[in-house]
């Protein structure tokens, strides 16, 4: 991809809208150069508005739990958590440790249950057999001569048995993934009620009752799933492996400046009191580390830090503008100012419109890390969640759990002897890059690292069982006025809630989940959003021409990030559109 | 706009007139591909469905009766169907949560539907956006632009979401939509394909309690006019196989009762079932003819006036803001994943969220629900058990009715005011 091999450019407009495999209503339209194999341009939009933090307004500040959950289908419990996480510091109280043990437990089965559908029946669809029969022959024909490294772990003996243990429905893996994430959600329901949208989960605690039965169900079903785990990690390392070495140069694909955000998740109920003051002491002390990471260094991993740097841009979207506006908050709980662009501040102003990408073309709008040392608005994505999280773990060196450890370069994690499989320790190590490979890497280990999670809160919850703490609930008040924010991990990245009360009812209430940041459009400054960012300048490295084109990389650069657009929350599409030229790929002919 | 129950009440008694759907006349001779002609007895013809009266509840039970439906007649020919595609559009205002909670399902799961799996039923080809193994667009959508210009039959429409009311939008603009139109590159609205699509459809199936009733975004202050399928669509409406639109609610669908019920429809479009019984509101009659209270493990608590004062307690929680007595839902008999979970068997407040009064009826959640023992006493539950039976069968009566400004009228009557202007003052 030098310079000096540039041909004259071959543009072709293409769009896939919907984009499948993911959750919500996504469209991806590009511009690619066929000549030179690489995509010129990328617009990335969502079609659904339905007005949440509209219809929350003037509603009891304990319903919001329960509202939130139902912006997300399939990650519905992380807002619940996050909601209650906020509302806890409103109401000024601290649920007691098995509570936070329960919790921990049913985000922790979230996280494994989520990752692995979403992994191994959404995303490796682009990576299985029947796909890479249709987009690369030549990577295919060399795969069935590979021998895959971890055979004696996983027992596929090629890369191209893997492969075609992912193809849908038919693969053996495939079906095994579907009846996982049926144990995980299993264990999830045993903590959280139902899934996804929880009903044991409340400010103060949950209702679940702590007996011993129920911490033993819990780890019986972790043990399971452990054989899977450990085969799945040694699968997908294989896999992309073998691409980066069957396609030089595939690093590229979706790949983008190291601008990352997460901002912690499993609270550790020996530190949290939810006190806004104490926020960078609890923050820290999160099993999973928040921090934002710009060029591959810590720039910081203090909530407050965090919190103050929020700024939500338009833009490119159909909103009018608050900054005249009279502010909810002025300075935090500590005297710090409050920028009116910050979440706390926000007010919605829904102005629709026509699809212009030269203009306005999105109802997501641009939320923006403002970097104190440079006055940037940083576009931080969350690398899908996973990458994020062990990216910012692995740095700050702070973790320091049963079976999780964190070097500063990396994390290890340790799970113990399953039926097939012996006692093992997985290392994940920072990548040189941030890629669409990458970020789906990291989701796999992700799910070792909450299974690791899972067995010290599991040990913990038994223990505290066995000498009678059985409290789970701490009663409280709703307070007439109040400000609060809860920080938490989505399955899929940064999740945030902002909440303000005025005489006893929510005045305001913003969630900020993963979607806003990795999909929002280009901003103010003109800056695009990390889904566009991602895809352009990506190189092509699918054999078919612009006639039978499917797209394979842009489509893998997308599911990277797990779209999941539910959690736009604003996002909404105005009418029209001015591309002068479409060209839509009509694909295949199987059924969808 | 007619409250749904007045609708099921005319679509009661107009049903003898409906009975004869040409479809299904002896006359027919030509069969359409893939399907073969089998002698069909049984109670539910096509156009001859209706919803029949629940075993008496005093708890829940919509306040419809219906007279006893006919002895059947002669046997009728219809013909079964070998080939049946599932078109599911998940893009109402939703989720997506009901297509994530089928894949839970393990009592039928997905892939046993998929892979042929279960004797006697027809060739299922799902074409579902979460699951599909295509990149999307139009390879994706071919199938749904197929039936639309009625060049793929027969198929089962399920809706997922609510539908949003495009007659408040001055001008262009939409609330949600589903790909593109390909002459003129404008979005179409959700509204468009169910426009398209229910007419032709074999049956709709309304997945989860948005696309049933309305569900939360329909909440009072909404602004996109959210209402369910039978408010969009009518009450009254019929598939081409004479079937009311069928309405599995929960927030999300509890796994297997959608896949049941599916499975149950495919049984019947394979000639070898009559039409799933639907109750008064179209749900599956078998799953929501109890309470959540007749199945709770912590049901003795409530007669014994035990009632929990937070959530340290394992007792009944009516006082912590359950609505269980008054709810129709099979949760905590059969739990949510693997006879795992549910709501109050395991300390999870009933929010009433498979109901047509949902969410509004229900809010603020942690309250103590008003009519679910009235306000009485622990002692007096006991005491007058009879009377709050009565009473409760009286709330939830109305927790069987959907808000109002639940319409497709021309008008927003959600309460929503555009907020410019409104903002309060600083702190």
């Amino acid at each position: 991809m030098t310079a000096t091999e540039r041909k004259s450019p071959q543009i072709v407009e293409m769009n896939w809208d919907p984009i499948t495999r993911i959750i919500g209503n996504l469209g991806v339209y590009t511009k690619i150069d066929f000549a030179n194999r690489v995509v010129t341009e990328c617009h990335s939009t969502s079609s659904l508005f339905r007005g949440y933090s509209v219809f929350m307004k003037g509603k009891d500040p304990r319903d919001a739990g329960f509202i939130t959950s139902r912006i997300c289908g399939i990650c519905g419990d992380n807002h619940t958590t996050c909601s209650v996480y906020a509302q806890n510091m409103a109401y000024g109280i601290k649920p007691p440790p098995q509570a936070e043990n329960i919790i921990n437990l049913g985000e922790a089965a979230e996280y494994m249950f989520d990752h692995t559908l979403f992994q191994d029946n959404l995303v490796f669809v682009d990576f299985c057999e029947a796909m890479v029969k249709q987009t690369n022959p030549g990577v295919l024909a060399r795969a069935e001569n590979t021998e895959a490294p971890h055979a004696g772990v996983h027992g596929y003996r090629t890369i191209a048995d893997i492969m075609r243990s992912f193809n849908p429905f038919e693969g053996d893996f495939y079906r095994q993934a579907l009846k996982v994430s049926r144990t995980t959600r299993e264990m999830f329901c045993l903590m959280e009620g139902r899934h996804a949208h929880p009903s044991t989960v409340y400010p103060g605690g949950v209702g679940v009752s702590p007996e011993p039965t129920l911490f033993t169900d819990y780890v019986a079903r972790l043990i399971s799933i452990l054989d899977f785990i450990k085969r799945s990690v040694a699968m997908n390392d294989d896999v992309f492996d073998f691409f980066y070495e069957a396609l030089p140069g595939y690093e590229e694909v979706g790949r983008r400046r190291i601008l990352l955000g997460c901002w912690g998740a499993f609270q550790n109920a020996q530190v949290c009191d939810y006190r806004y003051e104490t926020m960078n002491d609890w923050g820290k002390a999160m099993y999973v580390t928040p921090g934002v990471v710009v060029d591959g260094e810590l720039l910081t991993n203090n909530l407050v830090d965090i919190n103050l740097g929020i700024r939500i841009l338009l833009g490119s979207s159909f909103y009018g503008d608050w900054v005249n506006e009279d502010p909810f908050v002025t300075h935090d709980p500590l005297g710090n100012p409050v920028d009116i662009r910050h979440p706390w501040n926000q007010t919605t102003l829904p102005e629709p419109g026509k699809r212009d990408f030269d203009d306005r073309y999105s109802w997501v709008m641009s939320p923006r890390w403002l970097d104190p040392s440079t006055g940037d608005h940083l576009a931080l994505d969350t690398g899908g969640g996973p990458f994020a999280r062990l990216y910012t773990t692995a740095l700050s060196g702070l973790v320091d759990a049963p079976y999780v450890k964190s070097t500063g370069r990396s994390v290890q994690i340790s799970l113990p002897r399953s039926a097939e499989l012996p006692e093992t320790t997985l290392e994940w190590k920072i990548p040189r890059w941030s890629n669409a490979l990458e970020r789906n890497r990291a989701r796999v280990y992700f799910v070792a690292y909450a299974a690791a999670m899972a067995l010290a809160f599991v040990e913990d919850g038994l223990q505290r069982c066995r000498r009678g703490d059985v409290e789970v609930f701490t009663p409280f008040e709703v307070p007439d006025d109040a400000i609060s924010c809860g920080f938490h991990e989505a399955v899929r990245g940064a999740l945030s809630h902002h909440m303000v009360i005025k005489d006893g009812v929510i005045a305001n209430y913003h969630p900020y989940p993963p979607t806003p940041w990795n999909g929002s459009p280009r901003d103010s400054f003109g800056t695009p959003g990390p889904y566009e960012d991602a895809i352009q300048n990506t190189p092509i490295f699918e054999e078919n021409g612009p006639d039978d084109f499917k797209g394979v990389d842009i489509m893998r650069t997308v599911r990277s990030f797990d779209p999941c657009l539910p959690c736009g929350v604003h996002m909404y599409l105005g009418n029209g559109q001015t591309l002068e030229k479409l060209h839509s790929p009509v694909l295949g002919a199987a059924d969808g | 706009m007619p409250q749904p129950r007045a609708a099921v009440e005319g679509q009661a008694q107009q049903e003898p007139a409906d009975i004869d759907d040409p479809r299904a006349g002896p006359d027919q001779t030509d069969l359409l591909p893939g399907r073969q002609r089998i002698v069909f007895s049984d109670r539910s013809r096509p156009g001859r469905h209706r919803p029949r009266p629940a075993p008496r509840h005093e708890a829940v039970q919509p306040d419809v009766e219906f007279a006893p439906e006919p002895e059947p007649a002669e046997p009728v020919e219809r013909e079964a169907i070998s080939q049946m595609h599932i078109l599911w559009i998940s893009e109402g205002m939703s989720c997506d949560g009901d297509t994530i909670s089928i894949t839970a399902a393990d009592k039928p799961s997905i892939e046993d539907l998929v892979l042929g799996l279960i004797p006697g039923l027809p060739t299922v080809h799902l074409h579902n956006k979460v699951l599909s193994p295509t990149m999307g667009g139009e390879e994706f959508l071919a199938p749904f632009r197929a039936a639309a210009n009625g060049e793929l039959e027969p198929f089962i429409l399920v809706v997922e979401g609510s539908i949003p009311n495009q007659n408040i939008i001055e001008g262009e603009g939409y609330w949600t939509s589903f790909g593109n139109d390909l002459d003129t590159g404008q979005p179409l609205t959700v509204n468009w394909w169910v426009d398209q699509l229910a007419p032709k459809a074999w049956a709709v199936v309304a997945v989860g309690t948005c696309a049933a009733y309305g569900g939360i975004h329909a909440m009072a202050g909404n602004p996109t006019g959210a209402m369910g399928l039978g408010d969009y669509l009518d009450w009254d409406y019929q598939s081409t196989a004479g079937l009311p639109i069928v309405n599995i609610p929960g927030c999300p669908v509890r796994p297997e009762n959608f896949m049941e019920t599916l499975t149950w429809l495919l049984y019947h479009a394979a000639g070898t079932a009559p039409a799933p019984p639907l109750d008064g509101m179209l749900r599956p009659q078998w799953m929501f003819n109890t309470s959540v209270h007749d199945a709770c493990d912590r049901a003795a608590f409530y007669e014994q006036g035990d009632l929990a004062r937070d959530f340290n307690a394992h007792k009944c929680q009516i006082k912590l803001g359950c609505w269980g007595p008054v709810v129709n839902c099979n949760v905590p008999k059969r739990g949510w994943v693997g006879g795992v979970g549910g709501c109050p068997n395991v300390g999870g407040i009933c929010i009433g969220c498979t109901m047509p009064g949902f969410p509004d009826s229900f809010m603020p959640f942690m309250n103590e629900p008003t009519g679910g023992n009235l306000g009485l006493s622990a002692a007096l539950i006991k005491e007058y058990g009879d009377f709050v039976h009565r009473m409760r069968r009286i709330t939830g009566m109305a927790l069987n009715l959907e808000p109002e400004w639940r319409h497709n009228g021309p008008r927003l009557t959600s309460g929503y005011e555009s907020h410019q202007n409104t903002k309060e003052p600083a702190r």
